[in-house]
């Protein structure tokens, strides 16, 4: 009865241990799901069609240039791979320039068949209406079966969900935006980071170490939101003024408030690296004549290398994953960003800012989980990538 | 001759160059501190007029411009006690195993290399899963156990990692004693080892307290609710919570300026609650270690 007892609790406890290996699981199975419909959700708007002229040897438009025609910013079918002939955007509300309102009909009965003539008097027209107003016989080519290709995610320029006729999925200018600012971030905090953890661990007293450690521990307690909201109300003000910007709000704001909560995990990682070099060796160093400071940069840095590494690439994953601080400061405008000194967006604050108004299923729905996959993939390089570099150091 | 005096000019050269670098860092440590004080000190200053007993028992007026945070201090409670619900069982037998019945084999390693990683995922892909899976797959919809479930899976690395180190702790020896002496196993963890490593362990659940209180991306999607006219009366239900309040009250309110003073005042709590924390552990910690000394 007893060993029975021993064993169900074993049992338990095995149960409980595995379950964060389930979690991670679970995580990969449902992001991963979720954002699997994103390739096959349409390029444009669902229920709509686009629909050509016959003549028109362009067969395939893919998501970035369809959004281009349709803003004016390609105007020639040449430039999409068709032949010198200039683009007719004509949308379901455009259709009253070609036909009076009779012409339509009073319940607009008469507009499948005025949209299919109109289609094939015109060589360079675009149409886009909604599939219940194409005729069977629509005299035009229809382009309804895309989907949405992976190159309009991994290497989309614009992310603007809500365009019409195609929403922009685009990685890339949320991707930089989270890279530029999180490097700014560790830029900025790893001179700190190790500056302080060099001083707690070889310099300061133990007075002065048992004063400033609660005080980084405090520092790692501060809830991102508050950080986010000290980031708005004081240092958002202070760099619009500083450097004369039309808006504060900026990738520099952004990786200022992740510089200082990425300090304490910096801090604190480096700092129990250099405490594991061995006595023996930092004697040694200062027996041969060795100032402290010589010791320190000769002896203690870089055997504590590994260490330093890890911490700089854990306070990067904190950077990168982290969320409400960056929306609150950084502006959110998702495009690529040239200088630090303008407004960005990172992959997790489009998640944070955006999931709520997508409904479920949704392109955008979708799209959005595809963010989350490449966010855990990222943050799982960065933990496989530590534990490769504390095991080199073993071995 | 020569030589000496070289050695001399380089010896000073060497203690400047030490005195330079160490007032460097001494100087870099302090503007750290100094960087504390400044946010503490901005948010304290300006939300410590905006505490009132109304302010903490009230519930917003106004579009969020007047009256108080009840509900989301109630929220915040609620959350905290729903992921610990979870988290402290789960993480606390998971420490056990993995130090006292599994420490040093694959499974150990596997595990731990696993809550390494879990604890590595960014708080707002949480926020993606539980949506996924306790939301949506589930069923539970926007409700206190969905986030609650979120936030426990969040806290958990942090749980198992302070439990496996507070049980590393304990020498050997007290292991071998009660085996010695007839106990099983279980008897041992029980009755032996667990009550040293408690009071480890529950500095480390504090902490985890903190954190959780001041988590905003997990609850985004799974519990948390902009504005409740009644406090929640089962599982089932919305709240507001804290953290969500301050962002949104913040970024996206009616009157983004005239809640400014309950922003601030939000902010103070959520500090003050860390605050809470953090003294609590420090003082748990100085306590038990003395008291282990004088044992």
């Amino acid at each position: 009865m007893k060993r029975f007892l021993e064993k169900l609790v074993e049992g338990a406890l095995l149960l409980s241990g595995s379950i964060t290996s389930i979690t991670i699981l679970l995580i990969v199975i449902f992001l991963f799901k979720e954002a699997s419909g994103l390739f096959n959700s349409p390029v444009i708007e669902e229920g709509y069609v686009l629909g050509l002229n016959k003549a028109n040897p362009v067969k395939d438009l893919n998501s970035y240039q369809i959004k281009q025609i349709f803003d004016g910013e390609i105007t020639n079918w040449d430039e999409v791979g068709g032949k010198e002939e200039p683009i007719e955007v004509v949308r379901l509300s455009d259709l009253t320039k070609y036909y009076t309102e009779e012409e339509l009909g009073a319940s607009f009965e008469n507009i499948p068949s005025k949209a299919s003539e109109l289609t094939s008097k015109h060589a360079g027209i675009i149409l886009f209406l909604p599939k219940e107003y194409i005729a069977k016989n629509f005299n035009g080519t229809l382009l309804n079966h895309e989907t949405l290709r992976p190159g309009d995610f991994f290497g989309g320029k614009e992310w603007y969900p809500t365009a019409s006729p195609s929403a922009q999925y685009g990685l890339l200018p949320l991707l930089l935006g989270t890279i530029w600012v999180s490097l700014g971030a560790i830029l900025l905090s790893l001179p700190f980071g190790i500056a302080v953890a060099v001083y707690l661990a070889e310099i300061a007293s133990m007075r002065v170490r048992n004063f400033l450690k609660p005080l980084i521990e405090l520092l790692a307690g501060i809830p991102s939101v508050v950080y986010g909201f000290f980031g708005l109300v004081v240092i958002v003000p202070f760099l619009q003024e500083s450097f004369k910007l039309p808006v504060g709000e900026t990738a520099l704001a952004g990786s200022i408030v992740l510089a200082i909560m990425a300090l304490p995990t910096i801090i604190t990682v480096a700092e129990d690296a250099m405490r594991t070099v061995p006595r023996a060796t930092k004697e040694a160093s200062l027996a041969l004549g060795a100032t402290q400071w010589q010791t320190i940069y000769r002896v203690i840095i870089p055997y504590a290398k590994s260490g330093i590494t890890s911490a700089a690439v854990l306070g990067i994953g904190r950077a990168i994953g982290e969320t409400m601080a960056v929306l609150m400061v950084t502006g959110n405008a998702a495009v690529i960003p040239h200088t630090l000194l303008e407004p960005v967006r990172t992959i997790p604050a489009t998640i944070a800012a955006e999931l709520g108004e997508a409904s479920a299923g949704s392109g955008h729905y979708q799209a959005l989980f595809a963010l989350g996959c490449i966010l855990f993939l990222i943050t799982m390089v960065i933990s496989i990538s530590i534990e490769f570099i504390s095991k080199k150091k073993y071995n | 001759m020569t030589p000496i005096i070289n050695t001399n000019n380089s010896d000073r050269k060497k203690r400047w160059s030490q005195a330079i670098a160490f007032t460097i860092f001494k100087l870099m440590s302090y503007s750290v501190v100094a960087i504390l004080i400044l946010i503490l000190g901005f948010i304290v200053s300006k939300g410590i007029g905006v505490i009132s007993w109304d302010f903490l028992t009230k519930a917003p007026e106004e579009g969020m411009t007047k009256g108080g945070i009840f509900p989301a201090i109630v929220g915040t409670l609620y959350l905290v006690l729903g992921s610990s619900l979870f988290s402290f069982p789960v993480g606390i037998m998971s420490g056990i195993y993995m130090n006292e019945y599994a420490a040093g084999s694959k499974i150990a390693t596997f595990i731990r290399i696993m809550t390494n990683n879990l604890s590595g995922v960014p708080s707002v892909v949480f926020g993606l899963f539980g949506m996924a899976l306790f939301v949506n797959t589930m069923g539970f919809g926007d409700s206190i156990l969905a986030g609650s479930l979120t936030l426990g899976l969040l806290s958990l690395p942090l749980v198992i990692r302070t439990t496996e180190e507070s049980l590393k702790a304990i020498d050997f020896s007290y292991r071998e004693g009660s085996l010695a002496l007839g106990a099983t196993k279980l008897q041992t963890i029980r009755k032996v080892i667990l009550p040293m490593a408690l009071p480890n362990i529950i500095t480390g659940l504090i902490l985890s307290i903190g954190r959780v209180s001041g988590e905003t991306a997990p609850i985004l999607f799974t519990v948390a609710a902009y504005f409740l006219p009644k406090l929640p009366t089962g599982i089932f239900d919305q709240v507001m919570a804290l953290p969500y309040h301050l962002y949104v009250i913040t970024t996206s309110g009616t009157d983004i300026e005239a809640s400014r003073g309950i922003a601030y005042g939000t902010a103070l709590v959520l500090i003050f609650i860390v605050l809470l924390v953090n003294i609590l552990a420090n003082v748990l910690r100085n306590y038990f270690s003395k008291k282990v000394k004088t044992n």
